[in-house]
C-alpha cells in the first residue's frame, strides 16, 4: 500500500510543476510596468531599474521562472505589489478560511447526498426517490452566487437565524457550506443513486437475500461498497469544482479566503499574489486528488491486490 | 392492382415495406418521447426567442442602458414585470438584452473550444502513440485548474473585455472538448470504413473531417449542450465577481452583483436575472441529457 502511495506522491510533483508553469505564463502577459505598481508616486527611472534587478524582473522568461520555482519549493510564493509583504503571509492568513468553507461544503455533500442517493436507489419508485430527483435535477441548475443570496435573504434578512457575513464559529458557515454544496450535493446524490441501482440488480446481492440476510446488511455491507466507487471518483473531481466555486462563494458572503485574495489581487494588479492564491490552489486539487486514490485503493480490491497489499 | 398483390408480387412494393426510418428521424422519435427533454427544449427556444426579439420587447438604449433616477427600485407593476433596478433601469429590458450577451459569448466561447479542443483531440485521438501522449498530458495540466480559475488567471492577464473574455472561457473548455472528441475518435478509429478510406488512399485530414469527426457528431453535440450551459454559467459568474462583462452592459451576473446591495429591502431585484440563469442552465442540462438518452437508447 505505501508503495502505491508512494508512486502517487511521486507522480504528483510534475504535474504541479507544470501547472505552476502554465499559471506563471499566463500571469507573464500582464501589461504594463510593475514597479508603476509598487513604487507608485515614487517612482523614477533610476527607482524603477535598480527595483526591478532587486527583483530580477529584468531577466528572461525562463531565469524568472527558474527562480520562481526554487523559491516555491521552500515555501517562498514572493513579495506582494501592494503590501511588500511576502505573499506566503496572506495566503497563511487567508488559505486555512477557504479550506474550512470546502470542507464543511464537502462534509455537508457527502453526508447528505450518499444517504439519500443510497436510499432512492434501494428504493427507485418510490415518491421519496422521485422527489430527489426532481430536486437533484433542479440543485445542479442552482449557480452558487444566486442560491447564497437566496439563502441570505430568507436565513438573514427574513429568519435572522443565521448570519450572513464573515466566518465566525459555526453559525457562520452553515450557509456558505450550504451554498458551495447544493450543487455537488445534487450530482453525487444523482452518481450514488444510479450506481446503487446497478448494484442492487446483481445477482451476488441476491445470493445475499436468499442467504436470508437482512435488509439493511444486504445494503450496508454488501452493495454500499461496491456502489460507492463512481461516487468516490466524483467526489474527487468535484474537489476542483469546489475550489472554483469557492471564489464566488466567498465574495457572496464576504469571507476573507484565497478566492476573495485572488480576486482582489487580480483587480489591484499584484501579479505574485494572484500566483501563489492559483499555485496554492492547483496543490490542493493535486493533493485531494491524491487522497482520492488513496481511498480508492482502499475500497477497491483490484488496486490494493495489485499492489501487494491485502492478504498477501 | 390491389395493395396487397402489390406488396408481394413487386420487387418495389417488397422491399417497400421494410424501409427503415432514417436514424436522425429515429432519434428525434426518441427525443420527443423524454418529457424532460422537450421541456428543457421548449425553455431554450423560449428563452432564444426572447434574445432574438429583445429589440421588440424594450429598446436597449432607452430602457436596458439609461439611468432613469426617478423610477429607481420599483416593485414589479404592469409597466416594469419585474421592477426596475437601483438606477431606474426596467429589469425585464435588461434579462432579454443580456440574454443575447450570454448566449453569444456563450456558445462563441464553446465554439473557439470545440475548435482549437476538437483539432487537438481528433489529432491526438486519430495518430495515438507519442502524440497523444504529448497532447493529453498537456490538456491534464489545464485540468488541474477548475475553468473559473483558469478563466480568470487568463482575464486576469489580458483584460476583460467582451473578445478576451470569449477567449479565455474558450480556453478554459478546450481541454474538455479535447478529451471528448478524442475518445470519440478512439471509437471510430477503428471500424472498416476508415480502412476502407484507407485503403482507397484518402489523406489523414480527409479521413479525420469526413469519416471520423462525421460519426462522432452525436456525442460531440450531447457535449457542446452541456458544456455551453456550463459557459453561460461561467460568464454569469465572473461578472458576478467583477471581472466579466462590466457594466452598464446588461449580463445576468452583474445585475445579480449590483442588486446584491438592495436585495435587503428589494428582493425582487435578484429574482429574475437569478432566476434567467438558472432557467437557462436547466433547460440545457434536459436538453443535453434527453439527446444522450436518445442518441445512446441503452444508456436509459
Amino acid at each position: 500500500m505505501s508503495k502505491f502511495v508512494v508512486k502517487r506522491l511521486i507522480a504528483m510533483i510534475p504535474v504541479v510543476l507544470a501547472v505552476t508553469f502554465v499559471v506563471f505564463t499566463i500571469m507573464w502577459f500582464v501589461p504594463g510596468d510593475p514597479t508603476n505598481i509598487i513604487l507608485g508616486n515614487e517612482w523614477s527611472e533610476a527607482a524603477s531599474a535598480e527595483l526591478k534587478a532587486e527583483l530580477g524582473l529584468d531577466q528572461s522568461f525562463l531565469v524568472q521562472f527558474f527562480r520562481y520555482a526554487t523559491n516555491l519549493v521552500q515555501g517562498d510564493f514572493g513579495m506582494s505589489y501592494i503590501t511588500r509583504a511576502p505573499v506566503r503571509e496572506q495566503l497563511m492568513a487567508r488559505f486555512p478560511n477557504t479550506l474550512v468553507v470546502v470542507a464543511g461544503a464537502m462534509l455537508f455533500c457527502v453526508c447528505v447526498g450518499v444517504p439519500i442517493g443510497v436510499y432512492s436507489g434501494v428504493r427507485p419508485y418510490s415518491l421519496f426517490s422521485n422527489f430527489t430527483m426532481v430536486a437533484g435535477l433542479l440543485g445542479i441548475s442552482f449557480p452558487i452566487f444566486w442560491l447564497g443570496l437566496l439563502l441570505i435573504l430568507l436565513f438573514s434578512v427574513h429568519l435572522r437565524w443565521l448570519p450572513s457575513s464573515g466566518l465566525d464559529g459555526f453559525a457562520s458557515l452553515i450557509l456558505p457550506s450550504l451554498a458551495l454544496g447544493s450543487n455537488y450535493m445534487a450530482n453525487i446524490m444523482r452518481i450514488q443513486r444510479s450506481s446503487m441501482l446497478e448494484v442492487i440488480r446483481q445477482d451476488y446481492i441476491r445470493t445475499a437475500k436468499a442467504k436470508g440476510v437482512t435488509a439493511r446488511d444486504v445494503v450496508v455491507k454488501h452493495a454500499l461498497q461496491n456502489s460507492m466507487m463512481p461516487t468516490i471518483t466524483v467526489i474527487g473531481m468535484d474537489i476542483g469544482t469546489l475550489l472554483g466555486g469557492v471564489v464566488l462563494t466567498e465574495t457572496v458572503f464576504s469571507i476573507p479566503g484565497t478566492g476573495r485574495l485572488l480576486v482582489e489581487s487580480i483587480n489591484k494588479r499584484d501579479t505574485p499574489t494572484v500566483l501563489g492564491c492559483l499555485v496554492i490552489m492547483a496543490v490542493c486539487i493535486a493533493i485531494s486528488n491524491l487522497m482520492v486514490d488513496i481511498v480508492y485503493a482502499y475500497v477497491d480490491p483490484r488496486i490494493k491486490a495489485q499492489y501487494g497489499g491485502g492478504k498477501d | 392492382m390491389d395493395e396487397t398483390v402489390q406488396k408481394y408480387t413487386t420487387r418495389k412494393g417488397f422491399f417497400k415495406q421494410y424501409k427503415k426510418k432514417s436514424r436522425l428521424q429515429e432519434t428525434w422519435n426518441r427525443f420527443l418521447r423524454n418529457k424532460l427533454a422537450v421541456i428543457g427544449l421548449f425553455i431554450f427556444v423560449f428563452i432564444i426567442l426572447a434574445a432574438v426579439a429583445a429589440p421588440l420587447i424594450a429598446n436597449y438604449d432607452t430602457d436596458a442602458i439609461r439611468v432613469n433616477v426617478p423610477s429607481r427600485l420599483q416593485s414589479p407593476s404592469a409597466k416594469h414585470i419585474f421592477g426596475t433596478d437601483e438606477l431606474g433601469r426596467d429589469i425585464m429590458a435588461r434579462i432579454v438584452h443580456g440574454a443575447r450577451i450570454s448566449l453569444v459569448v456563450g456558445c462563441a466561447a464553446i465554439a473557439v473550444a470545440l475548435f482549437i479542443g476538437g483539432a487537438l483531440g481528433a489529432i491526438a485521438g486519430y495518430s495515438g502513440g507519442k502524440i497523444d501522449d504529448v497532447i493529453m498530458r498537456c490538456m491534464d495540466v489545464f485540468l488541474c485548474l477548475p475553468d473559473v480559475l483558469l478563466a480568470l488567471a487568463i482575464v486576469a492577464a489580458f483584460g476583460t473585455n467582451l473578445v478576451n473574455l470569449t477567449i479565455a472561457i474558450g480556453l478554459a473548455f478546450t481541454p474538455k472538448f479535447s478529451r471528448v472528441v478524442r475518445s470519440a475518435v478512439m471509437t471510430v478509429r477503428g471500424v472498416e470504413y476508415v480502412e476502407a478510406a484507407r485503403t482507397i488512399g484518402a489523406t489523414n485530414t480527409q479521413i479525420i473531417t469526413n469519416h471520423v469527426l462525421i460519426n462522432c457528431f452525436g456525442p460531440i453535440m450531447v457535449q457542446v449542450t452541456l458544456y455551453v450551459a456550463s459557459a453561460i454559467l461561467t460568464i454569469a459568474a465572473m461578472s458576478f465577481i467583477g471581472l466579466g462583462i462590466q457594466a452598464p452592459i446588461p449580463e445576468w451576473g452583474n445585475m445579480l452583483a449590483s442588486g446584491r446591495v438592495y436585495m435587503r429591502d428589494h428582493a425582487y431585484i435578484v429574482m429574475a436575472p437569478g432566476l434567467a440563469i438558472f432557467l437557462t442552465i436547466l433547460s440545457l442540462n434536459l436538453l443535453g441529457d434527453g439527446l444522450r438518452d436518445a442518441l445512446d437508447p441503452r444508456l436509459k
